[in-house]
């Protein structure tokens, strides 16, 4: 019994420091002296100042910021509907088509959703003249593409857990169908909602391959930047910089973590 | 008013599958209506078409007179209570209460108003602010309650109303409902698969199976003189005795049956002709057991065995064994107390019942 659950911890230490190891090592490595990002010289915080003065960091972290916002806010509202329209309309024509269309984002290669974004605003381009240039614009449709998918499965599962009848009665209770949907079933989406919308917002934020495809020249988000950077060798700002975005994130996790409990 | 409700040739196909058949049914203003039903046998669907849930695939429903057949829920002058309440999770019980007064945009004095008299009529003054999640199960069913009634509906529709709620709170929510149904003088239409609950609650009731109304009348009437073998066998115990018609008289149809060994006499409104093949019925409770042979010439009198007996407390039942193998089920009150048994394991005994207290079953 005690030898088994020895076993069981050491186990589950050893999961969570291959997670977080080399997080910590990042976190360590930023507050380092030496301009060779892997031998310590001693404890310093020239990085982050040293960041700040990098405008092209500033600029991709920036730009990413921008895309992450729009490509969640619009990827939440036009996967919501997507949602609701597979947990709430059981029967209508092309359901099956539909509901495997609106996975397939989740499925398909990063490289080849990729190309054919490229593809289809290259033709567009030489059609219509839009879109002049590739850049926040064409990066931002192709990110609310891919994440709305997940939204849309997040706020469907949660559609297919809540009463029916909860509708209903609203219905009955003399609400239009759109007077309950804003009434009754948004407000009992919404937690699933911010979710998506957080999911969307990392995704986008990490989004590195999609991203240089339909990417024009100039217009760099963070992680196209660190990576080309990397190429080069880990330079000691991007470990700060590193530093930064863990601390955003846990900071997001723990207040969406916070909603969620505030309302259950 | 007459024909308050009139539900004409009313049928509901999900694709192949008739959930309702052809159903014809007419509710007086002021009734309180039960559908009993086991699960699957339509009831909850013609429900779900008087609320305007479903749209019948053919036939027409009238309600005061205005043809409601198409009309949307929201339009409809009918109320819902759900099986699940479907209490509003993210709203205190007031605004619960008041959610449908305030999609008619009633006045907000007005609704606090008759808020306030909803609360006491369900006697939930105290937790108007509280949240569901913070309510028993029959607390929130008394909001769904207040929740339908506070928009004074013409009809109001009862979901398995009791179905959730433990057997103590079901007895005493039963006589409420009846309460408030007789004060506010609202239609009650209630769907159910409890036979006791449709019997208890109702002044008049339907009983359904596959898709159609295998008898509609008084509890009394559905009770006593059960239209086929599935209502006289949904509605309680009932033991059936198989004959041959020997002749059919003023005071009743007399049916030799071999099970019974003698010359049965029942009534039925049925039409039978001399010879033919059919059931005579009775409930253990219009039988009586007893050790000597009872004098009165106008009972059915016939001899058996006690196969087994139990004890229930407020009655005794018996299943009495007779000569030709059938058993014969029979419950008695047990109005005397006494600690020993009055009848034991393989005693001899007699059954009787009154002559008219059997009835003509036909399939």
């Amino acid at each position: 019994m005690k030898r088994q659950s020895r076993f069981i911890v050491s186990v589950l230490a050893f999961g969570y420091a291959f997670l977080y190891i080399p997080l910590v090592l990042v976190v360590l490595y930023s507050f380092n002296d030496s301009r060779i990002a892997t031998v310590w010289g001693g404890f310093s915080t020239r990085w982050y100042g040293e960041l700040l003065r990098n405008e092209q960091i500033l600029d991709a972290a920036f730009l990413s910021l921008r895309i992450a916002l729009t490509s969640a806010t619009i990827a939440t509202i036009f996967g919501t509907m997507a949602g609701i329209a597979l947990a709430r309309f059981r029967r209508f024509k092309g359901r099956t088509l539909f509901s495997g269309m609106i996975t397939s984002p989740m499925v398909m290669p990063e490289v080849i959703t990729g190309l054919s974004l490229l593809l289809l605003f290259v033709s567009l381009q030489q059609l219509t003249g839009w879109p002049a240039q590739r850049g926040f614009g064409t990066i931002t449709i192709a990110h609310t593409t891919f994440a709305m998918a997940y939204v849309a499965i997040i706020v469907q599962s949660r559609l297919m857990s809540m009463d029916e009848s909860l509708e209903e009665a609203a219905m009955d209770l003399g609400g239009h169908p759109l007077r309950v949907m804003f009434d009754i079933t948004l407000p009992l989406i919404a937690p699933a909602m911010v979710a998506g919308w957080l999911l969307a917002f990392t995704l986008s934020l990490d989004d590195l391959v999609i991203a240089s495809f339909v990417s024009g020249p100039g217009s760099n988000t963070l992680p196209m930047y660190i990576f080309s950077k990397v190429k080069l060798g880990v330079s000691p700002d991007i470990n700060a910089l590193a530093t930064l975005i863990i601390l955003i994130v846990s900071g997001g996790v723990l207040l969406s973590w916070l909603v969620a409990r505030r309302r259950t | 008013m007459k024909d308050f409700i009139r539900i004409r040739g009313v049928s509901k196909h999900f694709g192949d599958f008739a959930a309702v058949d052809s159903v014809d049914l007419t509710i007086e203003k002021g009734e309180l209506f039960s559908i009993l039903g086991g699960s699957g046998c339509g009831k909850t669907t013609l429900l779900r078409m008087l609320a305007g849930f479903e749209t019948p695939t053919s036939g027409t429903i009238e309600i005061d007179g205005v043809d409601v057949t198409n009309q949307p829920p929201y339009e409809r002058h009918v109320n819902m209570m759900f099986q699940s309440y479907a209490v509003f999770p993210h709203m205190s019980v007031e605004n619960n209460i008041a959610y449908g007064l305030r999609k008619e945009r009633t006045p907000g004095k007005e609704i606090a108003r008759r808020v306030d008299e909803m609360l006491e009529l369900v006697q939930l003054g105290d937790f108007r602010s509280r949240k569901p999640d913070q309510l028993s199960g029959g607390q929130r069913q008394r909001v769904a309650l207040a929740r339908a009634l506070i928009k004074q509906p013409k009809v109001l529709l009862l979901d398995e109303p009791l179905a959730a709620l433990d057997k103590k709170l079901r007895e005493r929510t039963q006589f409420e409902l009846m309460n408030i149904q007789d004060e506010l003088g609202v239609t009650f239409v209630v769907v159910t698969h409890d036979q006791e609950e449709a019997m208890t609650l109702s002044s008049r009731m339907a009983v359904m199976d596959n898709g159609r109304f295998q008898q509609v009348g008084t509890p009394k009437e559905i009770y006593e003189f059960p239209a086929n073998r599935f209502v006289a066998e949904f509605i309680g115990t009932i033991n059936t005795f198989k004959g041959r018609v020997a002749a059919v008289a003023e005071d009743g149809i007399k049916v030799y049956s071999t099970e019974a060994g003698v010359t049965l006499t029942a009534l039925g409104k049925q039409l039978v002709e001399e010879g033919q093949e059919i059931e005579v019925a009775v409930r253990p409770e219009k039988i009586f057991v007893s050790k000597e042979k009872p004098d009165d010439d106008d009972d059915v009198c016939i001899e058996g065995v006690v196969d087994d007996l139990g004890y229930l407390g407020n009655r005794s039942l018996y299943r009495i064994r007779l000569e030709s193998g059938k058993i014969v089920q029979v419950s008695s009150q047990n109005r005397r107390r006494s600690v020993t048994r009055f009848l034991e394991w393989e005693d001899k005994v007699w059954i009787s019942w009154r002559a008219l207290s059997a009835v003509v079953l036909l399939d």
